[in-house]
Parts: C-alpha cells; sequence; structure tokens
C-alpha cells in the first residue's frame, strides 16, 4: 500500500521513538499537520514561535540524550528556528529538524515563503537533506536521526517540498543505513590510551578538565571511577556541569571565564592536563598562548578537528569518551598502587590552599537587596533533594548559578555555551518538562534574556508544563554592564532596561502563575510556593542591581590573572550612576 | 606553505558548495579549487590547491574528513606528486608579432588551438612554473584573455614496493 509523504513523515517518526515534536505549522507543511492530527502516538507541542521550538527540541534533547525534533515551514519558520540549530551546532545537540519547503517545480523562483533552507542551515548543521523525491523520504528521515546523534552529536536538518509531502511512495523505514563518508571513530588507539596512562601514573599535579562530551558519551561513572582512583581534582566546562558530582571532594567546580579561582589556577600550575570530551573554548582557555603552559596534555575527544585546533597536543586519543576511559580504567586498575596518593599530596595541599584563600564569597545584608548568589544559593538547597533539571539563560545570572548549582547528574543542565543565546533558557527548560512530566524543571533566568522568548508563556500553559522560572531581575543586561564596568569606565551604553514588564502580571495573562519576592526573608516561601503549585510559574525576584560576577578572567587574560571583586574605583562610580539611572526604579516594580 | 590536497567527495548536489563554505567559513585559503567526476561516477575528485602552516592544513584534512560527503582525503604534499594545469591564452598579435608568438608556443610544446588575424589562442599544459612562464614570455605580446584550469596532481607510484610510509591518516 502506498503512502502518502506526510504519512511516511509520521510512520518514520514512530519507528525512530520519537513520542514528542515541536512545531507550528505554515502552508507547505499543512498535509504534514493534518496527518499528525489524526494520530495520537507523536505529540505534537504547538510552540508560538519557531526559535521557542528549536531551543524545546535542544532541551528535551539534553535532558534525554535523544535527538529533539522540531518541524517548521518554510521561509519565515525556517529563518525563524536558525538560531536554535546555530546553538545546537555549537554545543552538539542531537536535532533532527524538519523544514517544509515550497513545492519542487517551484523551488529557485522566489516562490511565496521560498528560502533557501539548504543554504541557510549549511553552516549551522551537521548535514542537511532536501528531499526531492517522495520515494527518498524514509531512507532521508533514517539518516537523518543516524547522523545527529551518532559520533559527535549536532542538528541536522531534513527539507521537506509540498509536493513531497503530497506525493505517494511504498513505505518500507530501512533498519540500518551505513554512509560511506561517514564513519566516526569510537575506538582509542590502544598505544596511546597506554601512554596516557603511564602519563597519569607519573604526574604530581594532575587536572581533569572536562567537557560536555562526557555527557552525550554517558561517561560520567567512568569519570568517576577514575577521579578517585587516581586521587585528581576535576575540573568541569560549563557545559559539562554535573558529569561529574558538583558537591564531591574531587569537585573543583567550574572553570574558565568566571570559573572558580582554585580551578583555574589548577590547570594553569598543573603538570599534566586530562581534556575529555573538550574542546579548548576561548571562554576556558583564556589567552591560549599562556594556558597551561607547565602542562603535558592529554585529549580524549570523538572528533579529530578538535583535537590541536587551539592548542599543541601530546596524547591525542580520538575516540568516544566512554569507551576510552573504560580501557584506561582498566590499564590503571592493574598498575595503581597507594604511591601516588602520597606522590599528589603536596598539589591537594596547594589546592586546599587557593581554596581557602578565594572562597566564591558574596556578602548578603538581611536587611539589604537580595543578592543574586543568595537567590541562587537557597533555590539550589531548596530544591537538591528533588534532584531538578536546570536550565538558564545568558549572562551573569547563569554564571552564578553555574557557580552556585551544584549538581549530582548528568543532564540536569541546559544552557547555552557555544553561542550564549539569550531566551534560552525558559524554552530549554519547557522541552526537558515535556519529556519528563513529574520531574521537577527549573529555569534561571535574566530580565533581559527572558523576554526574548516570553511568548511561550502560552505553550507552557496549554500544554500543562510546569516548569519554574525565576527571573533574576537586575533590570540590566547586567553582564554588558559589568563589562562596562570594568572596561568602559561604568558608561552603560544600552545595558539599563528603562521599562521591564511586571512579570508577575505578564504570567498571570498567559494564565501561569506569578510570584515575587522582594525582601531577603521572603525568598524560601516564594520558591516554596512556586514548587507547590502544578502550573508554569514566574517568579521574579528584584536584586542588587550592581552586583558583579568574580571571579572573572578579563577577554584574552591568563587563566592565573583573575579579577576576583570589584576594583575599588568602581563602586564609586556605581554608587554615582545609580542614582540616574535609578530613578525611575520602583515604577515598574511596584506597579 | 602550500599543499595539493585530493578530496574524493559524492558526486552529488551540494558537495562543491559544503567545501568551499568550510574554507570560507573557517578562513583558510584557497588558491585554486578543480573538480569533475572520478572513474567511478558516484563520485568526484577535487584537487584543492591551498597554504598555511602545518596546524592549519592539519585542520583542513580533518575538517574536510568531517564533511559527511567527502569520502576520501590526501595531503598529496605528504608524498610525491605529479601536477599539471593547462591554460587558454588569447594573444593579440599585430602582423609583426605573429612569428614571435609561435615561437614561443613552440618552446613551451604548446599548440595554437584557435587563429584571427588578429589572435591566437594558444593552449599550454605543464606544471606551474611552465604555465607561469609562457605567460609572462606572451605578456609583452598583449594577453587579451586568458582562462587556466587549476591544478590537478596525482600521487606518484612508488618505485619499489611501498614500505609502510607516514602517510597523514585519511579520516580517522
Ligand atoms: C541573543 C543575544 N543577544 C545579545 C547577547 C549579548 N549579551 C550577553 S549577556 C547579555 C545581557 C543579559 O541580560 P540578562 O538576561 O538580564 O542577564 P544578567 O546578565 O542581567 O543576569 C547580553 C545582551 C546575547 N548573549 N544573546
Amino acid at each position: 500500500m502506498k503512502l502518502t509523504g506526510a504519512e511516511i513523515f509520521v510512520e518514520s517518526l514512530k519507528r525512530e521513538g520519537v513520542k514528542t515534536i515541536f512545531a507550528l505549522p505554515g502552508g507547505v507543511v499543512l498535509k504534514i499537520f493534518d496527518v499528525l492530527h489524526q494520530q495520537k502516538d507523536v505529540e505534537v507541542i504547538l510552540t508560538r514561535h519557531e526559535q521557542g521550538a528549536g531551543h524545546m527540541a535542544e532541551g528535551y534533547a539534553k535532558a534525554t540524550g535523544k535527538a529533539g525534533v522540531a518541524l517548521v515551514t518554510s521561509g519565515p519558520g525556517m529563518s525563524n528556528v536558525v538560531t536554535a540549530l546555530v546553538d545546537a551546532y555549537m554545543d552538539s545537540v542531537p536535532l533532527v529538524c524538519f523544514s517544509g519547503q515550497v513545492s519542487t517545480s517551484l523551488i529557485g523562483n522566489d516562490a511565496f515563503q521560498e528560502a533557501d533552507n539548504i543554504g541557510l542551515s549549511r553552516p549551522c548543521t551537521k548535514y542537511n537533506f532536501l528531499v526531492k523525491d517522495v520515494n527518498d523520504l524514509a531512507v532521508t528521515i533514517k539518516e537523518a536521526f543516524y547522523i545527529a546523534t551518532t559520533g559527535r552529536p549536532g542538528p541536522v536538518l531534513v527539507d521537506i517540498p509540498k509536493d513531497v509531502s503530497m506525493g505517494k511512495a511504498d513505505f518500507k523505514y530501512p533498519g540500518s543505513v551505513s554512509i560511506r563518508g561517514y564513519n566516526p571513530t569510537y575506538e582509542g588507539n590502544k598505544w596511546q590510551i597506554k601512554q596516557a596512562a603511564e602519563a597519569i601514573m607519573k604526574s604530581r599535579k594532575p587536572v581533569l578538565y572536562v567537557g560536555g562530551g562526557v555527557i552525550f558519551s554517558g561517561a560520567s561513572e567512568e569519570l568517576i571511577e577514575l577521579a578517585e582512583m587516581m586521587n585528581i581534582p576535576v575540573d568541569m566546562t560549563l557545559m559539562a556541569l554535573g558529569a561529574f558530582p558538583g558537591e564531591h571532594p574531587l569537585s573543583m567546580g567550574m572553570m574558565g571565564m568566571h570559573g572558580t579561582y582554585w580551578s583555574n589556577m589548577a590547570v594553569h600550575y598543573s603538570d599534566l592536563v586530562i581534556a575529555v570530551g573538550a574542546r579548548f573554548d576561548d571562554r576556558v582557555t583564556g589567552k591560549v598562548a599562556e594556558f597551561c603552559p607547565h602542562a603535558k596534555v592529554i585529549h580524549i575527544d570523538i572528533d579529530p578537528t578538535s583535537i590541536r585546533k587551539n592548542v599543541n597536543v601530546d596524547i591525542p586519543i580520538v575516540g568516544d569518551c566512554k569507551r576510552v576511559l573504560q580501557e584506561l580504567n582498566q590499564i590503571l586498575r592493574a598498575t595503581v598502587n597507594g604511591e601516588h596518593k602520597e606522590l599528589r599530596k603536596p598539589w591537594w595541599d596547594q589546592i586546599n590552599e587557593w581554596k581557602q584563600a578565594h572562597p566564591l564569597t558574596y556578602e548578603q545584608d538581611p536587611n539589604g537587596p537580595i543578592k543574586p548568589q543568595h537567590l541562587i544559593k537557597r533555590l539550589f538547597e531548596l530544591t537538591k533533594d528533588r534532584d531538578p533539571i536546570v536550565s538558564t539563560d545568558v549572562g551573569q545570572h547563569q554564571m552564578w548559578a553555574a557557580q552556585y548549582f551544584k549538581l549530582a547528574k548528568p543532564r540536569r543542565w541546559l544552557t547555552s555555551g557555544g553561542l550564549g543565546t539569550m531566551g534560552f533558557g525558559f524554552p530549554a527548560a519547557m522541552g526537558a518538562q515535556a519529556a519528563f512530566r513529574d520531574r521537577l524543571v527549573l529555569c534561571i533566568a535574566g530580565d533581559g534574556s527572558v523576554q526574548m522568548n516570553t511568548q511561550e508563556l502560552a505553550t507552557a500553559v496549554v500544554h500543562k508544563l510546569p516548569v519554574k522560572v525565576v527571573i533574576v531581575s537586575n533590570r540590566f543586561h547586567g553582564m554588558v554592564r559589568q563589562w562596562q564596568d570594568l572596561f568602559y569606565e561604568g558608561r552603560y551604553a544600552s545595558s539599563y532596561l528603562d521599562v521591564v514588564p511586571d512579570f508577575v502580571k505578564l504570567a498571570e495573562a498567559y494564565g501561569a502563575v506569578g510570584l515575587r519576592a522582594t525582601k531577603v526573608s521572603e525568598i524560601d516561601d516564594v520558591i516554596r510556593e512556586a514548587l507547590a503549585v502544578n502550573k508554569p510559574v514566574f517568579v521574579d525576584v528584584p536584586v542588587d542591581q550592581y552586583e558583579n560576577c568574580y571571579p572573572m578572567i578579563p577577554a584574552g587574560g591568563c587563566n592565573h590573572e583573575m579579577i576576583l571583586a570589584d576594583p575599588p574605583e568602581l563602586k564609586k562610580k556605581q554608587a554615582a550612576s545609580a542614582k540616574v539611572v535609578g530613578e525611575d526604579k520602583d515604577t515598574v516594580l511596584t506597579a | 606553505m602550500e599543499h595539493i590536497i585530493s578530496v574524493l567527495v559524492e558526486n552529488k548536489f551540494g558537495v562543491l558548495s559544503r567545501v568551499a563554505g568550510l574554507f570560507s567559513g573557517r578562513g583558510f585559503n584557497i588558491e585554486s579549487l578543480s573538480v569533475a567526476p572520478s572513474l567511478d561516477p558516484s563520485t568526484s575528485m577535487m584537487t584543492i590547491v591551498t597554504s598555511g602552516e602545518d596546524r592549519i592544513i592539519e585542520q583542513i584534512v580533518k575538517q574536510l574528513n568531517k564533511l559527511i560527503d567527502v569520502i576520501k582525503v590526501v595531503d598529496l604534499n605528504e608524498s610525491e606528486f605529479v601536477e599539471r594545469e593547462t591554460a587558454l591564452i588569447k594573444v593579440h598579435t599585430k602582423p609583426e608579432d605573429r612569428a614571435e608568438a609561435l615561437r614561443i608556443a613552440d618552446i613551451f610544446r604548446a599548440s595554437v588551438i584557435d587563429s584571427t588575424p588578429t589572435t591566437y589562442t594558444i593552449e599550454v599544459t605543464g606544471d606551474i612554473n611552465k604555465i607561469e612562464a609562457i605567460i609572462n614570455l606572451l605578456q609583452p605580446l598583449g594577453i587579451k584573455e586568458l582562462v587556466r584550469t587549476g591544478r590537478v596532481a596525482i600521487a606518484r607510484e612508488p618505485i619499489r614496493p611501498a614500505v609502510a610510509q607516514p602517510k597523514r591518516v585519511v579520516k580517522d
């Protein structure tokens, strides 16, 4: 029996085990939506903007490890989803995005809502397909999922012209695919792994520098075994948070631009950096020429292009982090003895000294304005027993969340790392909630960022996605203001948000719940109240507007040269400018 | 340093733009690129002439390998190779220059493939030095138009049975 392209599309999704897709219709994909409408296996979450659909699919993918799926229409539907594709490409998120296209006979004619979807997505997808014949549709979908989820994961776009979804073909879903130009390497080179094991045994000052690859490859257990067996401190990149338990004694917290003092000092003075599933991003390395100047570097990554792209590597190992760590651990287990503990004692003494010298700090006056760090710390303490999934937007609040929200497990952390996409947090949280209806999903948002996707409140209400969004309201593009404080003599060019909506009323306008805490003493109660309702909640928390996020390595600076607190001359400038820009401070918040 | 890279790709729509996009997106140089179907018509062979430090060339090779439509990448500079390019050169010829133009063509074993009372079109094949030399010599006569194919190259077959040579790994 022949099926239409639209039916083949839906059947193929079922074969891939897709339960939920994030979608917004339009002319050329109506046939597909019509078929989706008449079945129950694949849930369609109608978003209010295609960017939202893309980020939801990302949140879904990051939380589950499976491919997230988005479906958008041609032209503007496609161009709206591009931000999410770029984001997913940067952060290696497995995504399959389907876009509608004008009929094949019209392609290239500047038809209504035609865009060159393949051209638009080429630089921001792992691969993309234009399906020109309905007979190719099923195999293309199979290949798309295969490419998105294997090797180094990433987004794949499948462009489906209208006549392809309307046309008919026999349906046979391929059991497997093989693509001659695509053969990711999973097994690491044995000899290199042996070299790595020897280097680890010998090292006096080793550091594990772990990235998001550990999470994608599901290598947390192996990582914990390695760190514990060899007594190695674990530095995590922003993308890796949760890959290693944040409260584990060997955890050094986040490294990089806003990483902990001790994590950055440790890489700088280390004699052996063991990079696992990380890519030596400039936000981690700082001035690349002076990154870990005293260390031998082992680099384990599934993507050969990551190796030696930014820094020289002594022992490169191309392979899947999990498998490589398994082999490495096996060798180490056979050779390990008590000696290395003794060998590394001075290193740990040094690290503990660094920890004591410059812990993460802030001062919360119980009667003063709420410090953003305090808010996040309380949110963490009040929710950690429920093992929440946490998403963030981009800015200061993101960095504080990374510092204070110490996740115990992988796939709990949804953040936009490589691209730094404001507006990511709220839809990403919804995507995770759609995958795990019973879990607690939090979003730590900025008052600037969250405005980039508040339209998705409607989606959250309609589809009953009870995410809890805590808005760290400083009425600034806070991270921009911080850079202006430090590098532009406090001139706040376009960083002050003259008007911020009343987030409580905004949430209520959509039928969600809005709450607000304005005093330190109210924080706990308001958080508890938010957790108690089974609805999406916006919790607006006005915080100290001028708090800056430290430590900070200025862009291009060296990792051991961190700014640890506001320079003294800065304080004055803040006080002076506060009067000017803060004049109408209360008009919106108390309205 | 200049490198010549052979890239075997799927012979299908959009592959050229993926390769070109890789070079432009990452700021790699392309000095020339030639592409045509290979022996197996489902594939094409590209010859890319590029330049950069070793680290850049290593990235270029790896990034090309990472493209899903790329089947095989060989950096020809890793071993011996021969290269050729063809140029078609249309020269203005005043009556007194016509003999000179033919003499130059003759020296380079180039042939005249089109002729009018005021022009010759000369076809020449050779390595880059030869092509540049003939262009230099013809320049004073007045070159009206010049079309070059870009370079193609192929590895030399080793004379003795190959001892395991350290080659840049093709497809990790
Ligand atoms: C889409 C997008 N536009 C611009 C930026 C640049 N940018 C980085 S942080 C930031 C400010 C974010 O403000 P907010 O969400 O209020 O967070 P805060 O830093 O105040 O915590 C801006 C504008 C960005 N990262 N993403």
